[in-house]
């Protein structure tokens, strides 16, 4: 089970309170979260990552545990202790903005 | 009794403001969306039940909400705005080419027939369509691959389809209007159009009288009257009585004719609203007095408003889809400013009182009249 951290704004989109929890097939990576997370609530789609493209909004960044993912290519494995839910997967609305 | 609906978008959510027909009590809902960009709340003609929300966020996006019950519960519709084809270029600020990006949608027109049906006009400039509802778009690229599209640079807000404007009378007609191409008009539901600026005179432009490049920031038209459009262009209110054809200017004796919004009273198609803006480097009203000017003439003889306004340090703007008028009679008129102040005026302007006074910037007003 895949735990992932999303910022307030897209938890009050998607209606959820707290993290979400995901059933990932196979190893997990950002972008087999992201799958999983949009296919599980699909009002998220294209607030993370482009619709087509898939390429990463440019506000918003993935950590896990304490590291910055975000420059990682979308197919690389997550930390294990992210894969057994040791640790959640972060989706974070970047500081900007003042 | 009637009902009033006034739906306003603003910087940081949407609201939706109620009142029975007198329109002097009111009862405030909101913030939807809190945080949230709401460029634009409209409802359908056929529903007016159902209204369609754009919400944008710098960081998250474009979301469509959708409501069945005139506001109070909203679901996330289909967001995915995808160009049609080959993208191509329109000019940068810089001059240069620039592929088209899609960025947020700015106006949202539901069908008068068909509750599922709505337009969306969008930054950068296009105009899309929704025919469920608002769960998938198709962009009606016959605009945006106009031969003159190569060469249309934004405004200083964006290069943003902002006026969509459904012909009551002649099925398949469209009017648009983008900064800083201009109106343009198609006869054939989308598949065509064709520039509707002649008349227009913009100094700020190498061409002033070119056929595009315009800085038009708003039109208007009576459903009753369609051939006969008002518009607020970045300087200099205009009007057209040949649906778009030719343009002759109606500023008149307005005390500066920099604006954004332009409306037509609901049952006096001769009857129009500006709120003159000092200028284009100086976003507020002239002297700190806030005035709605109207013409009872179609334009030229101008009438300041003032009752209820005030009339000194007020340096608030009115952004372009921030005023509407309800269809009671009297007729109602309502702006929203950028101090976050809505104005409500219950007898055609001659007075007006704010509904709400402290809301986040105010980007759009839409007034429903329900029964």
């Amino acid at each position: 089970m895949i735990r992932v951290v999303l910022p307030a704004h897209l938890r009050t989109l998607a209606r959820v309170d707290g993290e979400v929890k995901l059933h990932v097939e196979g190893l997990p990576t950002p972008r087999a979260v992201l799958d999983a997370l949009e296919a599980g609530y699909p009002m998220l789609r294209g607030t993370i990552r482009d619709q087509v493209s898939h390429q990463r909004r440019a506000f918003v960044r993935f950590f896990a545990c304490g590291q910055d993912l975000s420059h990682e290519p979308p197919d690389t494995p997550l930390p294990a202790a992210v894969a057994t839910g040791a640790e959640p997967f972060l989706v974070v609305g970047a500081m900007a903005g003042g | 009794m009637s009902q009033v609906r006034v739906l306003v978008g603003t910087r940081k959510g949407a609201f939706v403001l109620t009142s029975d027909g007198r329109r002097d009590r009111w009862d405030v809902s909101g913030p939807h969306f809190g945080g949230w960009e709401i460029y634009h709340v409209k409802a359908s003609p056929a529903d007016p039940d159902r209204l369609y929300a754009s919400q944008s966020s710098g960081w998250f996006g474009q979301v469509i909400q959708r409501s069945s019950d005139g506001g109070k519960t909203w679901e996330a519709v289909g967001n995915k705005f995808v160009y049609d084809g080959v993208t191509g270029t329109h000019q940068w600020y810089d001059g240069t080419p620039h592929p088209w990006e899609f960025a947020r949608v700015w106006h949202l027109e539901p069908s008068p027939a068909d509750p599922d049906t709505v337009y969306a006009g969008v930054e950068d400039a296009a105009l899309f369509r929704s025919t469920d509802g608002g769960q998938t778009w198709q962009e009606l690229p016959g605009l945006r691959t106009h031969p003159s599209g190569s060469s249309w640079q934004p405004g200083a807000g964006g290069m943003c389809l902002h006026t969509i404007l459904l012909d009551p009378s002649h099925p398949g007609r469209i009017f648009i209007a983008i900064s800083a191409a201009g109106v343009f008009r198609t006869d054939d539901a989308g598949l065509t159009w064709r520039p509707a600026n002649r008349g227009l005179k913009s100094d700020g432009i190498p061409d002033p009288a070119a056929e595009v490049g315009h800085c038009v920031h708003r039109i208007a038209m009576h459903r009753s009257r369609p051939g006969v459009l008002f518009m607020q262009k970045h300087w200099d209110v205009m009007r057209s009585d040949d649906a778009g054809e030719s343009w002759r200017e109606v500023s008149g004796n307005l005390p500066t004719d920099f604006g954004f919004p332009i409306d037509v009273h609901a049952h006096e198609p001769e009857t129009i609203y500006v709120v003159p803006i000092k200028s284009d480097s100086e976003h507020y009203p002239p002297d700190g007095k806030l005035r709605v000017y109207r013409s009872r003439t179609g334009g030229n003889e101008w009438q300041a408003l003032t009752s209820g306004l005030p009339q000194r340090d007020c340096y608030v703007n009115v952004l372009r889809d921030a005023m509407a008028v309800d269809s009671l009679d009297p007729g109602g008129v309502y702006f929203g400013t950028t101090g976050g102040q809505v104005y409500a005026s219950a007898d055609g302007g001659d007075h007006w009182a704010p509904i709400v006074q402290h809301l986040p910037a105010v980007v759009s007003v839409e007034a429903q009249t329900l029964p």
